[in-house]
């Protein structure tokens, strides 16, 4: 089949879900008023509180919520064939994600713009909050974990980008300079941003850059995955506007430019999809396509982590309550335009099926290199740029925005850890360098021990990282069920996306579980059970929020 | 815009650059206001100290140059004591409330 067909089905249900579903949404189920004055003006104090034009809000949000996850999952996913994954994919994004996205935003900026984390202590009550408190945890240790050892990869795979993804940060610390110190135009320190990273790009493969074999004993894989948390550690650490802000910047110039080269290149170049539509001979192995399919694909179809960055900040510089509908609605769609190109590059870059099976030889092989591969072979075709350069692009971008996810969940890691020595009176754990080391070492015991001494399977943790993702976007869910109860108002829009996702995610714990154990190894097996736990205790929560008579839930006003 | 056709189009594009940088700016911030006010606000903790180090006992080798700064910090000095929490200023010669 033709990867346009299938680019238009993908883009075009999305665009529907966006003119119908999400207006349905907006007018019958969460009402958006745009007389409502929202905490933007309400409180606003030129900080946190600043009511922003909706495209630039939009513009940060996607940017924030879009990361390397949504190219990584689709691409580990499509092992069972493209149609699943486009499925999971497209429909997710109309009647999951767009629908908790704008959701959140709407529950926030009802409770005076709380984050999520507050709202289901306000909402659903104080033992839901510390619950969510040990999802959050549990995401950012698995997400720091992971893309340790997916950027570990890429360097390993792809030496010709060593040298741009290092130079990149030297660029954002120098627009972080031209900004602050010598206030210069930002459109045009964009412009040389932008012509300094692809400069970079140009040059990267000729000159490759590739640690030895093995470094003080250690495999090279697991020496980057070192050398990686240890700058995470230093960026973390620095001011924000010295290397996080411009980074970030950056990384949202580049995904719009990659998106846009990708769809066009698909468009001129016409591939076919070389990969099945569903796969009948997964490898050996592999876990069963459900309930797997719906963990492995977090981001891109549904993921909670949006739910934080949409009550976080988004919600205190919403303009008018009806800017959720455009914010948080076509953020997700954004977001998942970016999936589905990671599933075109992954089925639709291989020359013949033969090759395709190669790279899908086990399940966690192929993932987002597989992206690279596929998605440079596409732009050489389309395009036209040289094939070795397309793939230093793409490699860039996804290690470029798992680069900056590592920076923002350590940092995120630290606060917990410095709250947490504040709490127990732990004067030193207070502190932001102890603090930072704890979160360091949280997480190369975690990519180490899933992934044995040379980090090269931490990628088995993925699906876990997509479950903890999945029970996060469950509390938010829960959180928008419950004001919609107290309402009167129909609430199946998140109550069914809500007991899907927990099925799901119970089921492929105990698949994994079982997994686990046939393997006997008691590292992940542990984890699966951690959060199995959490899964279970954010499922009585449900059903205990759900349980209470409706005097209870409802008479409170929102 | 009467007799000005000539340059209506330098000018416009003028404008536009000025609309794109001004959106450009609000994308580049949004997320970070806060940090940078935080930031912004410890950095002014620090000088208010260096201004007001000599009154508070700290030796200040230029004192001779932050004392010529201290009345026009009044306003801010109110808002430093209480931000360090002191209901009241701590000091005998500044009484700002």
């Amino acid at each position: 089949m033709s990867a346009i067909l299938l680019m238009v089905l993908g883009l075009g249900g999305m665009a529907a879900g966006y003119f119908f579903y999400s207006r349905f949404i907006a007018e019958r189920i969460y009402r958006f008023d745009p007389d409502f004055i929202t905490p933007a003006h309400e409180f606003e104090d030129g900080v946190d509180y600043v009511p922003t034009n909706k495209f630039v809000l939009w513009g940060h949000h996607f940017t924030s919520v879009a990361g390397a996850a949504p190219i990584v999952g689709p691409a580990i996913a499509v092992i069972w064939g493209w149609l699943p994954a486009f499925l999971w994919v497209v429909f997710g994004t109309i009647f999951f994600a767009g629908v908790h996205d704008s959701g959140a935003i709407w529950a926030s900026v009802r409770n005076r713009a709380l984050s999520v984390g507050s709202l289901t202590g306000h909402v659903v009550g104080k033992r839901a909050r510390s619950i969510f408190m040990i999802v959050i945890f549990l995401v950012l240790l698995m997400v720091n974990a992971v893309f340790g050892v997916v950027i570990a990869g890429l360097l390993i795979n792809n030496p010709g980008s060593v040298v741009p993804i290092w130079g990149a940060i030297a660029v954002a610390l120098v627009i972080g300079q031209l900004i602050y110190r010598f206030k210069f135009n930002l459109a045009l320190v964009s412009l040389f941003g932008v012509i300094a990273l692809y400069a970079l790009i140009y040059v990267g493969p000729s000159v490759p850059v590739s640690l030895p074999e093995t470094v003080v004993g250690l495999s090279s894989k697991a020496a980057w995955i070192l050398i990686l948390f240890a700058y995470a550690a230093v960026a973390s650490l620095l001011p924000v506007w010295v290397l996080l802000q411009p980074r970030d910047y950056i990384n949202g110039l580049q995904l719009f430019v990659g998106l846009i080269l990708l769809y066009s290149a698909v468009l001129i170049a016409s591939p076919e999809l070389v990969a099945p539509m569903i796969n009948h001979q997964v490898p050996e192995g592999a876990p069963p396509l459900i309930p797997l399919l719906f963990v492995t694909i977090a981001c891109g179809a549904i993921s909670g982590f949006h739910g934080l960055v949409a009550s976080g900040t988004t919600s205190k510089q919403l303009n008018k309550e009806t800017d959720a509908r455009f914010v948080g609605y076509f953020g997700a769609i954004g977001e998942g335009a970016l999936a589905l190109a990671a599933i075109i590059a992954a089925c639709a870059g291989f020359a013949s099926l033969g090759d395709w099976q190669a790279v899908y030889s086990a399940f966690g092989q192929g993932g987002v290199q597989a992206f690279v591969d596929g998605g440079a072979a596409i732009l050489n075709q389309g395009v036209g740029i040289d094939a070795a350069v397309s793939g230093t692009m793409l490699t860039v971008m996804a290690a470029l925005f798992a680069g900056t996810t590592m920076d923002t969940g350590l940092r995120l890691q630290r606060y917990i850890f410095q709250e947490f020595g504040e709490i127990y009176g732990i004067r030193w754990l207070g502190k932001p360098l102890p603090a930072t080391m704890m979160a360091v070492a949280c997480c190369v015991l975690l990519a180490f021990g899933a992934g044995g001494a040379d980090g090269s399977g931490g990628l088995l943790i993925w699906p876990l990282f997509g479950t903890t993702n999945q029970l996060l976007a469950g509390l938010t869910l829960l959180v928008i069920s419950v004001m919609l109860v107290r309402l009167n108002r129909p609430v199946w829009v998140t109550l069914v996306p809500l007991v899907f996702l927990l099925l799901m995610t119970l089921a492929a714990l105990l698949i994994q579980l079982n997994e686990f154990y046939q393997k006997k190894d008691w590292f992940l097996l542990s984890l699966d059970l951690v959060v199995l736990v959490a899964a279970m205790l954010v499922t009585l929560e449900c059903v205990s929020a759900f349980k209470k008579p409706a005097s209870e839930i409802g008479g409170e006003e929102l | 815009m009467d007799g000005e056709n000539t340059s209506g189009l330098p000018r416009n594009l003028k404008l536009v650059f000025r609309r794109i940088s001004a959106q450009l700016d609000a994308y580049y911030n949004a997320p970070y206001r806060s940090a940078l006010a935080r930031a912004a606000r410890d950095e002014e903790d620090l000088f208010m100290l260096l201004i007001y180090a000599e009154s508070l006992g700290i030796p200040n080798p230029v004192s001779f140059y932050t004392l010529e700064l201290q009345p026009q910090m009044l306003e801010r000095f109110h808002q430093w004591h209480r931000r360090m929490g002191m209901e009241r200023s701590p000091l005998d010669e500044m009484r700002c409330c």
